[in-house]
């Protein structure tokens, strides 16, 4: 396993899953084939399910440290560096639950099953390369909004030829 | 994630880039070149001239990617770390200002201003503090403020004070400091959150060693985490607690880690056992303590027990040889109760077969003796060599046990019959014994005594070589040669397997000023001896008794005569060949008889 790590970086995957187990958004900062991304995923989704509530937040799995934590139906599953603070990665997760309650306006499991597009734009713009690229939610929200923004002038021309009736 | 050939290309762009006034870019930038440096880590020079003005940025997000860029250059070489020492006072200014600055909102988590570069400035502090005196000393006052005014309600502050621990233990502070530092570990013991009371546990096992007498003072805290939910932190508490044991502890922390060797999960139980046995003998008050503590683990957890720890225990009950009676007599009792453990039953076989005349005449002074005849005694030895829960190795010991009980019970008979019976078990390894053993019933008749007699007291052999050594006590050395500043020394072994054999080893020291090479030992043997020299250690003995020269010679002599030796020396010392013969007469009895 260790081997396939090649790059160190605080945060080396984000994985988020239900409680079924369906894997709702998955990010990786490090490079592994798809195989060893499903066979991560599938053993490491079993093993925090099994977990019971009155467990820590924090677990050694194969050469990983792991930090996950449930909010609503949704669980949020770090892998960091042996070396890392694992309070701190309860924030970084933490931060990234406001961001997108902030962006969805109360967020739910739909509102990422259905605009997971989004859900990745936004853990982009606070995360890059494993790190943590802004420090300000506010400044995390207006690059998504701008992006938001460019979107739409994108889209806009389309339905102002549909007005005209060239479709 | 780009690979190494693109970051190659990109490089030149990224380094552009991190001096862009935009800060989006900037902070972006930032992160890559730390991307570029990961997969290709001779880029590392070229964002050197960058780095120059990183931390004078306004902007958290450029200011926290510029410390993860710094830090990874930092990491990755000494030199960048030497370089880039000098920015301790402008971190420590920096931390400060984030401390005492006022409310700020985009910034804010929980009232505290952007933990997160706040940890990350602790942590590139920690590598620039790291076994440098100066810069330890420069960030000594800001660690103590913030571990003194960090608030400890929500989690976000003790996020940092755990970084701050972590930055504290690793420089070289002072004393003062580090005692704070486990202080608030200790307070993480007491708080309510799981996780905190986790981190406090890992970092008191990293620290234990280092700062022994600070942790001792949150032991009665770190025992009261054996009874915590949580797997994780059972068994950090675990290890801390057996980390803590010492003589002046031993029987409360002993009652403590017995009773959670009785509730803990299955999984603890093998490393719990083996950290009492160990601490046992270490630290045991009294032989009395020493034999009932491991009787309880062997009763609760004797099936957890590791294998190698019942020839541990024999050697360590041997050793105890005025708590024979008492051994053998609670083994006794614990086999009537309860005879699925293997390795209790293991340790019990032994110790009947070895003392059982100890056991039928009853004379236990530690506790009331107990009743017990010889076939009582022979029927639970034989009940464990037909009962299903007996694995082969037990059905061994407890075979072995009935064969010695003949020198030292009446009922020879009985026990002849057994052993025929197991000359056609089954078990190939059983069957051997019993034809063996036998064998010592007919034709060597008159060995079973000496073969089968006690066991003497046994020195712990450092490791299982080859040959099994052991040492026999009380064969001195001798010097066997001293002449013109060489000395040799012989020490002895017997070899286990064959009593007839005496392993000698010669140990060669020079104590003139000029070393002595080629140096070559050769031996010589009368007729009815047979003689085996092994490769000695090296063929220089050096100057001034700076080291020796070893070699193993193996003597046989099936006669028993007294040992007699002639030797020849060959070496070069101050540029000139010399040779000596010399006989070696004095022998110690021991060594041959």
């Amino acid at each position: 396993m260790k081997s396939s790590f090649s790059i160190i970086c605080f945060c080396r995957f984000m994985l988020l899953f239900s409680r079924q187990g369906k894997l709702r958004l998955q990010k990786w900062y490090v490079p592994l084939s798809d195989k060893e991304r499903k066979k991560i995923s599938r053993d490491l989704v079993q093993t925090i399910l099994a977990r019971k509530p009155k467990m820590c937040s924090f677990l050694e799995w194969r050469d990983l440290k792991i930090v996950y934590k449930r909010y609503a139906s949704l669980y949020f599953c770090c892998a960091v560096e042996d070396q890392d603070n694992e309070l701190i990665t309860l924030e970084i997760i933490h931060r990234y639950v406001e961001l997108l309650d902030k962006y969805f306006g109360s967020v739910c499991e739909l509102d990422i099953i259905f605009n997971f597009e989004k859900a990745y734009f936004i853990l982009d713009e606070f995360l890059l390369g494993g790190e943590a690229q802004e420090t300000s939610k506010k400044n995390v929200l207006k690059a998504i909004e701008q992006a938001d923004l460019l979107q739409e002038e994108a889209e806009a021309p389309r339905s102002v030829l549909e007005e005209i009736g060239l479709t | 994630m780009g690979s190494s050939e693109m970051c190659r290309d990109l490089a030149g762009e990224v380094e552009k880039l991190l001096k862009t006034s935009n800060s989006y870019l900037r902070k972006k930038a930032a992160l890559c070149a730390v991307h570029v440096i990961r997969k290709v880590p001779e880029l590392m020079e070229m964002f050197l001239p960058a780095t120059k003005n990183l931390l004078s940025e306004k902007n958290h997000g450029v200011l926290h990617t510029s410390v993860v860029l710094l830090t990874e250059m930092c990491e990755r070489s000494p030199d960048m770390l030497a370089h880039f020492r000098k920015l301790v006072p402008q971190l420590v200014r920096i931390l400060k200002n984030l401390i005492m600055s006022g409310y700020s909102p985009e910034h804010d988590v929980s009232g505290i201003s952007d933990p997160f570069l706040q940890v990350r400035i602790l942590r590139l502090l920690r590598i620039l503090g790291k076994n440098d005196d100066d810069s330890s000393e420069a960030m000594n006052d800001i660690l103590a403020q913030v571990a003194t005014n960090t608030e400890t309600s929500k989690n976000v502050g003790n996020a940092i004070l755990y970084e701050t621990v972590l930055t504290i233990m690793d420089i070289k502070s002072e004393s003062g400091l580090r005692v704070l530092a486990i202080n608030i570990l200790g307070r993480f013991l007491l708080n309510n959150d799981k996780n905190i009371r986790y981190v406090a546990l890992t970092s008191l096992l990293k620290t234990v060693q280092t700062d022994h007498n600070a942790v001792q003072r949150h032991r009665s805290t770190i025992v009261d985490c054996l009874k915590d939910l949580d797997v994780s932190i059972k068994r950090r508490a675990m290890e801390l607690s057996f980390a803590l044991v010492n003589g002046n502890n031993i029987r409360g922390m002993m009652k403590e880690l017995l009773y959670f060797l009785d509730s803990c999960d299955p999984e603890f139980k093998a490393d719990c056992a083996s950290g009492v046995f160990l601490a046992a003998e270490k630290y045991a008050p009294s032989k009395r303590w020493h034999i009932d503590t491991i009787m309880r683990v062997l009763t609760t957890a004797g099936s957890y027990v590791r294998d190698d720890s019942v020839p541990n225990l024999i050697q360590l009950i041997t050793n105890s040889v005025e708590m024979h009676a008492y051994t053998v007599q609670r083994l006794y009792k614990a086999l009537l109760d309860d005879i699925s453990q293997q390795p209790l039953v293991q340790v019990a076989s032994w110790c009947i077969g070895e003392y059982g005349d100890l056991l039928v005449s009853g004379q236990c002074e530690e506790e009331e003796p107990i009743q017990v005849t010889e076939d009582e005694v022979l029927d639970v030895l034989e009940g464990l060599l037909v009962s299903n829960l007996s694995t082969p190795v037990t059905r061994g010991y407890s075979l072995t046990a009935i064969m010695k009980l003949s020198t030292r019970f009446s009922s020879v008979n009985r026990i002849k019959k057994v052993v025929s019976i197991y000359g056609s078990s089954i078990d190939v390894e059983l069957q051997q014994r019993a034809v063996e053993y036998n064998a010592l019933f007919k034709k060597y008749d008159h060995m079973r005594p000496a073969l089968l007699e006690r066991m003497p007291i046994m020195e712990k052999t450092a490791s299982n070589g080859p040959t099994e050594i052991v040492q026999t006590n009380g064969i001195p050395s001798m010097t066997a040669y001293n002449k013109n500043g060489l000395k040799i020394d012989f020490t002895f072994e017997r070899a286990n397997p064959n009593p007839n054999i005496a392993v000698i080893t010669i140990h060669a020291t020079n104590s003139t000023e000029a070393e002595m090479t080629d140096f070559v030992f050769q031996a010589a043997v009368p007729k009815t001896f047979q003689l085996q020299l092994l490769s000695p250690s090296s063929n220089v003995v050096p100057a001034l008794n700076q080291g020796t020269v070893t070699q193993v010679i193996r003597v046989l002599n099936p006669q028993k005569q007294q040992l007699r030796m002639r030797i020849k020396l060959t070496y070069t010392h101050k540029g000139s060949a010399v040779q000596d013969l010399a006989e070696v007469n004095n022998f110690p009895p021991q060594s041959w008889q």
